[in-house]
This record gives C-alpha cells, sequence and structure tokens, in this order.
C-alpha cells in the first residue's frame, strides 16, 4: 500500500495547493515544497525500514515476491488489469531523483510563477505523481495510464505558463508523445493477446508477458512499437525535434522536469520493457539503435554549438547525452548498463541545474540569447561560478557524475563495438566545446554597464549546493549508486538469456 | 399477446402513454415547468421498466421486435440520454418566448423512435422507428425558429435525411421483392436463395446501407454533418448526435447479426473501408475548422468510423462477442461524452442572438473566466481525445482490442493515425480555454443556473467513473452478450 500513498501524497497536494491560492498567493508553493518533502521523506523511511540484505537480492522474473515492495490489486479482471505496483533497486533511484527534483523544480518556479501559482503547482506536482507512477507500475495498462497522464499537466504547465511561442511547443511535445504512445499502446495489447492465446488467460502483469514465446516477425514489429515510444520520449535522433521546443518554451520549472525525470522514463521504459519483453527482437535492433544513439551524440553536439539561445544550447545538450544513455542500453553489458544508469541521474542533476541557472538569468534580463549577455561572472560571480561548474560537469569532468557515466558506457561499449566506441568518445571532445562556449559567452567578455542584476540569493544557491552535492557524490563514490542497480540490471540481463 | 409480452414492451408503452399524456396536457394547459416534469418522469417510467422487461427478456414479441438485454441496455441509454438534453434545454427554451411545451413532446417521441429502433428485428420495425426518430428531429432542430441558422439547418438535414430515408426503404422493397419476406431472420436464410439475381440484392444493399451510412454520417455519406450541427441548438446537436447514431448503429449491428450479413465478405469489407475514409476524413476536416461545433461534427464522424471497426472484427464468429461489447461501451461512453460536451457549450454562448454558433474564441480564457465549466468541458474533450482515466479511453481501448483480436492491422494503422491527428484540434480548444487574461478581449457572460451545472458534473462524473472503474458495466455487458 505504501507505493499508492507515495502517489496519493503527490495527487492530494496539488488538489491541496491548487486551492490554497484563495487564501494567500504564497501557500500554494508552500503546499508544493511541503508535499514533495513528505512524499521524500516517506520514500525513505519504508526503505529505511526494509532489510538491508534485501538490497543485494536479484529480483526475479517470476512474480513480485523478491521485489523491495510489491502491490498487486485486481482492477478490470474483466481484462486481467491489475493496480500492480513494485519498486526495486532502479525504480527507487529514479523515484530519489524524481522526488529531489521535484524539490529543485518547486524551488525554480517561487518567485518566477506570479500567474495562478495554486494551479501552477497542481500541474507540477501532478506531472511528479505521473512519474512516480511510470517508475512503479509492472502491469503494462497501468503503466500507460500513468505514461499518458503525465502528459497532461506538463502540457499545461508549457501552454499555460511557457513562454513566447509555448502554443506550438506543446502542442508539438504532447502529439509527438501521444502519437508515439498509441503504438505502445497498439504493442501492449497485442503483446498481451498473445499472453491469451499461449497462456489462455488474459494479463496485462509484466511477470506474465516476460518470456513470452513470439513469432519473429510479431514480436518485431511488437517491439518496435515500444521502441518508438521510447525513444520519442528519450529523445534519440531522429525523433528529438520536439525537444528542443518544449525546453526552450516551458518555464523554468518546467524545463527541470522535463529534461531531469521526464526524458528518463523513455530511458527506463527501454531498459525494463522493450529490450526484456523481445530479447530476440532487440538483438537484431541493436546496430540500428546504437547508430541512432550515436547519431543524437554527434548531432546534437552539432547543434548544440550553433545555438544562441541558452535553453535551446541546454536542450540540444540532452540530445547528445541521451545517446549514450541509448548506447549503453543497446550495448546490453554489465558496464555499459551501469554506464546508462548513472548516466540518466546524473544527466537528470546536471541538466536540471543547467535550465534553472537559463530561467534565472531569463527572469533577470528577459532574454535568452547568449548574444546579449556577456560578462555575467562580474555582476553575478555566484551564478558563474555555478554556470561553471554544472557546464564542466555536463562535458564529463573527472570527478563528477557524469564523467563516470560517460566512462562506464563507452567501456562497456567497446568490448562489444570498439568502432562506436571509438566515435561516441568524440562526443566528449564535442561536448566540451559547446559547455566551455556557452560559459564563455554568457559569463565572460566585457560586461554592459547598464546591466543592473541580482545574483543568486539563499533559495537558488541551496538548489545549486544540494545538485552540485549529488554530482560530486555521484562522481567521486558512485559504489552505492552501482550496488542499488547491479541486482536489476543482472536480473534484467538474465531475462534476455545469452545477452544482446 | 400475453403478459409477458406486454412486460417486454413496456418500455415503448411507458414512452407512448407519457407522450400521449404529455400532448393532452399541453392542450388543456400550458406550463413548461409541469411539461418538463412530466417528460422527464416518462424517462424515468420507461428506463426503470426495463427492469421489469429484463425478467422476462430475451423474449420475442410479435415478428416485429425482441426484447433482449441489448436493446434494453440501450432503452436506458436513450431515455437517461434524452433527460439529460431536457434538463440541458431548459435554460434554452426559457429564453425562447412562445410554446417551448411542444420541445418535450418531440424529445419524448423521438427517443420511442430510438427505442423501437434498438428492439427492431423486423424490416417495419425498422422503418417506423427510424422515421419517428428523424421526423421529430426535424421539428427539434428547428425549434428557434426565429432564427436563420437553425431552420437552414432544419431544410437540409429534412431534404438529405428524407432522400436518405426514402433510398432505404426502395434496397428494402428490392430485397423483400428478391426474398419475399422482411424478418431480419428469415432475411437471411432467403437471401441465399433468392432467384432474382445477384445485381438486385448487390443494388438493394447498396442503397439500404447508403440511407443508413447517412443517417449514422460515415464518409462519404457525411456532408450534411457539419451544417446541421452547426445551426441545431447545441442540446438538440448533442441528442442528434449521440442517440439517433447510436440507434441506427444498433439496428445495423442487429441487422448484421439476425441476418448473419458478416458471411458476406465483401459487403463488411465496404463497411471496413468506409471506416477508415471516416476516422482520415472526419479527423483531417476537423483541423481546418474554428467553430467548436463544427469541430465537434467532424470529429463524431471520425467516432463512427471508430465504431464501425466492430464490423470488420465480427467476421470471425469467435471474436463477436467481444466486438458487440465494445461497440456498447463505446456507444454508451460516447454518448456520455457528446451530450456533456454539447451541454457545456450550450452555456458558453447563453443570452446571445447568435448563441448556436460558439466559435474558439468564445472559449478563450474560459479557465480564467469560469473554471467549473472549463475544467469539465476539458474532461469531455480529454474523454473524446481516448486519454486515460476517462470514458474514452476505455472505449478506445476495448475497440483496439476487439481489432487486434481479429487481427485487422490496417484498420488499426488508420484508427492511431486518426486519434493522433484528432488530438491536435481538441487540445486546440484547451489551449483557447488556458489563453490569459490579457491575451483576449471577451466580455461574455456564460449563464446557466445551478441546475445545468450540476447536470453537466453528473455527466463529467459518469466520465471518470466509466474511465477509473469501468470493471461493473464490461462484467453486466459481458454476462448478457
Amino acid at each position: 500500500m505504501s507505493l499508492v500513498v507515495l502517489i496519493l501524497l503527490l495527487l492530494v497536494g496539488g488538489l491541496v495547493a491548487w486551492q490554497a491560492e484563495r487564501l494567500d498567493t504564497n501557500l500554494p508553493r508552500w503546499v508544493a515544497l511541503a508535499s514533495v518533502g513528505a512524499a521524500l521523506l516517506y520514500l525513505i523511511t519504508i526503505v529505511a525500514r526494509l532489510p538491508a540484505e534485501h538490497f543485494s537480492l536479484v529480483p526475479e522474473a517470476q512474480d513480485g515476491t523478491t521485489w523491495l515492495l510489491h502491490l498487486k490489486l485486481a482492477w478490470i479482471p474483466r481484462f486481467g488489469i491489475a493496480l500492480e505496483l513494485a519498486m526495486d533497486g532502479l525504480s527507487l533511484l529514479l523515484l530519489a531523483l524524481t522526488l529531489l527534483l521535484g524539490l529543485v523544480a518547486v524551488a525554480a518556479s517561487w518567485s518566477e510563477i506570479d500567474f495562478k501559482p495554486g494551479l501552477f503547482q497542481a500541474n507540477l506536482l501532478w506531472t511528479l505523481a505521473g512519474v512516480c507512477g511510470v517508475f512503479l507500475a509492472l502491469d503494462l495498462f497501468l503503466f500507460f495510464l500513468f505514461w499518458e497522464v503525465m502528459l497532461i499537466p506538463m502540457y499545461l504547465l508549457i501552454a499555460i505558463w511557457g513562454h513566447e511561442n509555448r502554443a506550438y511547443a506543446a502542442m508539438k511535445f504532447f502529439i509527438f508523445t501521444q502519437a508515439s504512445g498509441l503504438l505502445m499502446l497498439l504493442a501492449i495489447v497485442v503483446l498481451a493477446w498473445q499472453g491469451l492465446a499461449q497462456n489462455g488467460s488474459l494479463s496485462f502483469s509484466y511477470f506474465d508477458l516476460l518470456g513470452l514465446p513470439l513469432d519473429g516477425r510479431l514480436a518485431w514489429w511488437t517491439m518496435l512499437g515500444f521502441f518508438l515510444a521510447f525513444t520519442v520520449k528519450l529523445p534519440a535522433f531522429p525523433f528529438h525535434t520536439w525537444l528542443p521546443d518544449a525546453h526552450t518554451q516551458a518555464p523554468t520549472a518546467g524545463s527541470v522536469l522535463l529534461a531531469g525525470i521526464l526524458l528518463k522514463t523513455g530511458a527506463y521504459g527501454l531498459l525494463r520493457f522493450c529490450i526484456p519483453l523481445f530479447p530476440e527482437a532487440s538483438l537484431h535492433l541493436a546496430p540500428a539503435a546504437m547508430a541512432l544513439g550515436l547519431a543524437g551524440i554527434v548531432y546534437g553536439a552539432l547543434l548544440a554549438f550553433a545555438q544562441s539561445d541558452f535553453k535551446r544550447l541546454v536542450a540540444y545538450s540532452s540530445v547528445s547525452h541521451m545517446g549514450f544513455v541509448l548506447l549503453g542500453l543497446y550495448a546490453w553489458n554489465s558496464l555499459a548498463l551501469q554506464g546508462a544508469v548513472m548516466q540518466m541521474v546524473a544527466h537528470g542533476v546536471s541538466t536540471a541545474a543547467l535550465f534553472m541557472l537559463a530561467g534565472a538569468l531569463q527572469q533577470r534580463l528577459h532574454t535568452r540569447d547568449m548574444a546579449r549577455m556577456g560578462g555575467l561572472w562580474h555582476q553575478a560571480p555566484r551564478m558563474g561560478a555555478c554556470a561553471m561548474f554544472f557546464a564542466v560537469a555536463s562535458l564529463g569532468l573527472p570527478g563528477l557524475g557524469n564523467f563516470v557515466a560517460e566512462i562506464l558506457v563507452l567501456l562497456g561499449l567497446f568490448a562489444v563495438q570498439p568502432w562506436l566506441a571509438a566515435i561516441a568518445a568524440l562526443g566528449l571532445i564535442t561536448a566540451a566545446i559547446y559547455a566551455l562556449w556557452m560559459v564563455q559567452q554568457a559569463f565572460q567578455g566585457t560586461p554592459d554597464e547598464q546591466r543592473r542584476m541580482e545574483d543568486f540569493g539563499v533559495r537558488e544557491m541551496a538548489a545549486m549546493a544540494a545538485m552540485m552535492l549529488a554530482l560530486l557524490w555521484l562522481g567521486l563514490y558512485p559504489q552505492p549508486v552501482l550496488d542499488l542497480a547491479q541486482p536489476v540490471l543482472d536480473s534484467l540481463q538474465g531475462l534476455s538469456g545469452s545477452g544482446l | 399477446m400475453t403478459g409477458a409480452d406486454f412486460q417486454a414492451l413496456l418500455p415503448l408503452v411507458a414512452l407512448a402513454g407519457g407522450a400521449t399524456a404529455v400532448m393532452l396536457q399541453i392542450a388543456f394547459l400550458r406550463n413548461v415547468a409541469l411539461t418538463t416534469a412530466m417528460c422527464l418522469l416518462t424517462l424515468a417510467v420507461a428506463a426503470g421498466s426495463c427492469l421489469a422487461a429484463a425478467q422476462v427478456a430475451p423474449l420475442q414479441v410479435t415478428p416485429l421486435t425482441r426484447a433482449d438485454p441489448l436493446a434494453l441496455v440501450f432503452c436506458v441509454l436513450f431515455c437517461a440520454a434524452a433527460a439529460a438534453t431536457a434538463l440541458l434545454s431548459r435554460d434554452y427554451m426559457a429564453s425562447h418566448g412562445d410554446e417551448p411545451e411542444e420541445y418535450f413532446l418531440l424529445l419524448l417521441l423521438s427517443t420511442l423512435g430510438a427505442c423501437v429502433l434498438a428492439y427492431a428485428t423486423h424490416v417495419a420495425a425498422l422503418v417506423l422507428g427510424l422515421e419517428l426518430m428523424s421526423v421529430s428531429l426535424y421539428a427539434l432542430v428547428a425549434y428557434p425558429h426565429k432564427s436563420i441558422l437553425p431552420l437552414e439547418a432544419a431544410t437540409k438535414y429534412l431534404v438529405l435525411s428524407g432522400a436518405a430515408s426514402a433510398t432505404t426503404l426502395f434496397g428494402f422493397a428490392l430485397l423483400y421483392a428478391a426474398t419475399g419476406t422482411l424478418e431480419f431472420t428469415a432475411l437471411g436464410e432467403q437471401l441465399g436463395r433468392a432467384t432474382m439475381g445477384p445485381a438486385v440484392l448487390l443494388v438493394a444493399a447498396a442503397m439500404v446501407f447508403a440511407g443508413l451510412a447517412f443517417k449514422l454520417s460515415v464518409v462519404p455519406f457525411h456532408l450534411w454533418t457539419p451544417d446541421v450541427y452547426d445551426g441545431a441548438p447545441a442540446p438538440v446537436t448533442g441528442f442528434l448526435a449521440t442517440v439517433s447514431k447510436a440507434a441506427v448503429f444498433v439496428a445495423l449491428l442487429r441487422l448484421f447479426l439476425d441476418a448473419d450479413l458478416f458471411r458476406y465478405r465483401i459487403l463488411v469489407e465496404i463497411t471496413g473501408l468506409l471506416a477508415i475514409f471516416s476516422m482520415l476524413a472526419g479527423n483531417l476536416l476537423a483541423l481546418l475548422q474554428t467553430n467548436i461545433k463544427r469541430i465537434l461534427a467532424y470529429s463524431s464522424i471520425a467516432h463512427i468510423g471508430y465504431l464501425l471497426v466492430v464490423f470488420m472484427v465480427c467476421i470471425n464468429a469467435g471474436n463477436r462477442g467481444l466486438a458487440v461489447e465494445a461497440a456498447v461501451y463505446y456507444l454508451i461512453a460516447y454518448t456520455a461524452t457528446t451530450i456533456a460536451a454539447f451541454g457545456l457549450l450550450t452555456m458558453i454562448n447563453a443570452g446571445h442572438s447568435d448563441r448556436e454558433r460558439v466559435q474558439l474564441q468564445h472559449v478563450s480564457g474560459l479557465l480564467w473566466r469560469q473554471p467549473l465549466l472549463a475544467g469539465l468541458l476539458l474532461v469531455a474533450l480529454l474523454s473524446l481525445a481516448g486519454i486515460p482515466l476517462t470514458a474514452g479511453f476505455i472505449a478506445k481501448f476495448y475497440i483496439v482490442s476487439a481489432a487486434v483480436s481479429g487481427g485487422h492491422w490496417v484498420l488499426l494503422a488508420a484508427l492511431v493515425l486518426g486519434s493522433a491527428i484528432g488530438v491536435y484540434y481538441y487540445l486546440r480548444v484547451v489551449y483557447y480555454m488556458t489563453r490569459r487574461p490579457e491575451e483576449h478581449n471577451m466580455e461574455r457572460q456564460t449563464v446557466g443556473g445551478w441546475g445545468i451545472h450540476a447536470i453537466a458534473c453528473l455527466l463529467i462524473g459518469v466520465i471518470l467513473l466509466l474511465g477509473i472503474a469501468p470493471q461493473p458495466l464490461m462484467a453486466y455487458l459481458e454476462s448478457i452478450l
């Protein structure tokens, strides 16, 4: 039940925040902070209560009893659909990331949003609830439900509180995700019907559908349905075009959520569902998927370098970084998978911080154009230092989380496809170019003397410091994260037999 | 006729009796409140008497009608839809100067026609029901007779729908000539032995199908739909879009099932082709509209396209149960959603001379002006778009499941493509509703008493309930079909 409570905390928190606006315009922000904080504390307490040896157990694929937490309630027995939520090390890691970035998002929107703050915070919390559901749902129908439901509050965040071109960006975001999501729904139904043909009963449960022997062609097309939905969300080249628009037009908190956690739902879907459900079809797809990942790394980096808009630059850098995730997943060995999981977490934190910076700059300067910035370091040294820190994190400086992630992916990939690894390593160089170019453009050079701008305050520095500490921790002592993910990755690799 | 026969026909008797009583009441004492109350009472009694009829169902009553659970489910649905329409029209009628009483009489008669269609197992009953329903609808569409738009819509509907009815009749006449029977089941048996040659049967089938497809507004017989929806008073549009279509659909489905027309593969494949046309054309044409009622008109064309998918699924007798169940669930979800959507539109332009015409800019910033109304409209639109947690999603899931069980990949591709296009125009309405106050200059006040809000909340509650806890209805439908 505790997993339901976790999601309910966010849902109900959203309702309260929405209505709290009637009393006081500041109250919704406190309610949102309290409700994300409560959810995080609750997660910590339920995890702390679990016996320590549970975390090193390899979760089994037959049922959820060996998972950290598992809940199954009948929901729509007519179609064998259940309310099945479960948590293992991977979900726990991503849940923690979601809630931490949720706190950051609330902090980022604190003074930025003046128009209807109640509804804003409500949508923010509902998006978080949807994402938590995605990371926890093990019934494929329920998973799809959360997958779609998290879109609507996100759409509203962009469409109502976004920047100048918000209608276009919000619509594009929704249509890309919805159209690919429908293909996934189709694939889910096909899979369940195959289960009916072979097991004699209809079920949408992950455990019942794993290891289903499928005819080659059918498996291929069904797998593609999942793959498309997840790579659009990831996003992988060439389905990334919604991302720069959505990220650029979204309000700061929206960008933080989009880049920090919504993209990770795509990676999570590939790792949890797409590859384990269709190991053989994924094996055939692996070269193409890795090529897409590689194309994303290079193309994203090139386009990032060509941007003059601060947020667009960060958005394209996400395309580049998520390419590493795709590479790591389809290399499908322990090192590469560890790297992919690490990249999900580290990229979530570093990009969220960069978007928060971009938002702060836009709020102060009313522009995202880097040509109109320059010399900001002198006027706002704290912002400059933060920007520098997260820029070098993004380019993969050793000692920070992103480096660990990318080096693990490259090491794992080298064992499978040495040439691809060599080309992917170029991504590290191009990242250095665009990240440093960004700092140089915005923060160095001669400052505009007319400009008066306020540096980061306590609230913003607190959020920044938390994210810096997280990245340092991930970079210097990544072992706890690796240990948490390892049993899950072992179990997932066990499902695909000999491996991809 | 035995007592059981009467019991089985009780819903029809109640509706007919209620209509007569309302007629008499209007002749002696004109009073809108009383008429409304009697109309609602009649509908409640008719819906309630379905329970009594269910005890003897399934029962063939005369060669014309059969009271089976399917018919009774639709009777309840039509009565509920008519009651919601009556309640939503009250404020419409209040601003209407003279003689609003007959409006409710016409509504009852139209509902009676729809229920007869649900019962029909004979061509005579089908034609009677169809005409009773359509003729009442012509008058309902034109009811605000002082404005030009409804009159134009009614004239268009009268002429075209009349032609469609005549076509259907001619088709049935040819069928009779070829087979010598008008009973659905016997018709199916005789078709194999018909001696007049395949040409006559082909023409007959084409004419019957074209006429009924017109009533369903299936592409390419859809041209009347946007104009009539646009011009008719919004509650009537809701009734027209749901009850009249569901009734024709169920009659068509029963004709196919009883006469086992699914063995004529080419006929069913044509249905599938029209389904694809409807899904794609309906959604594509809706993209071009700026009038919300026209958007919903094209969207209803697309929805009928999704629904027609079940005909192809029925080809395989093993999947027929699931296909019919999917169709019934879809019609229930679609009826609740569409009535709610049009009901909410009635409130937007209330008190304006051009209230039939609801443009996108009329809902601009509605979320800030009328949060409740906008929230309800949002749910209705999301349900039409098939987003989870709403009835529309479960309905679409049903159709997808049925199509997957039959392996109809082309239809599924069209369904996915159509739904993806559809998201755009539903979201466009949502986007207009969320525009900030500084972006629009809408001074229009939306009105509507608490009653109308209550009925809207109730409908939205039903949509959410069917989307979140669909199991009871699913289990019930599975048990009766």
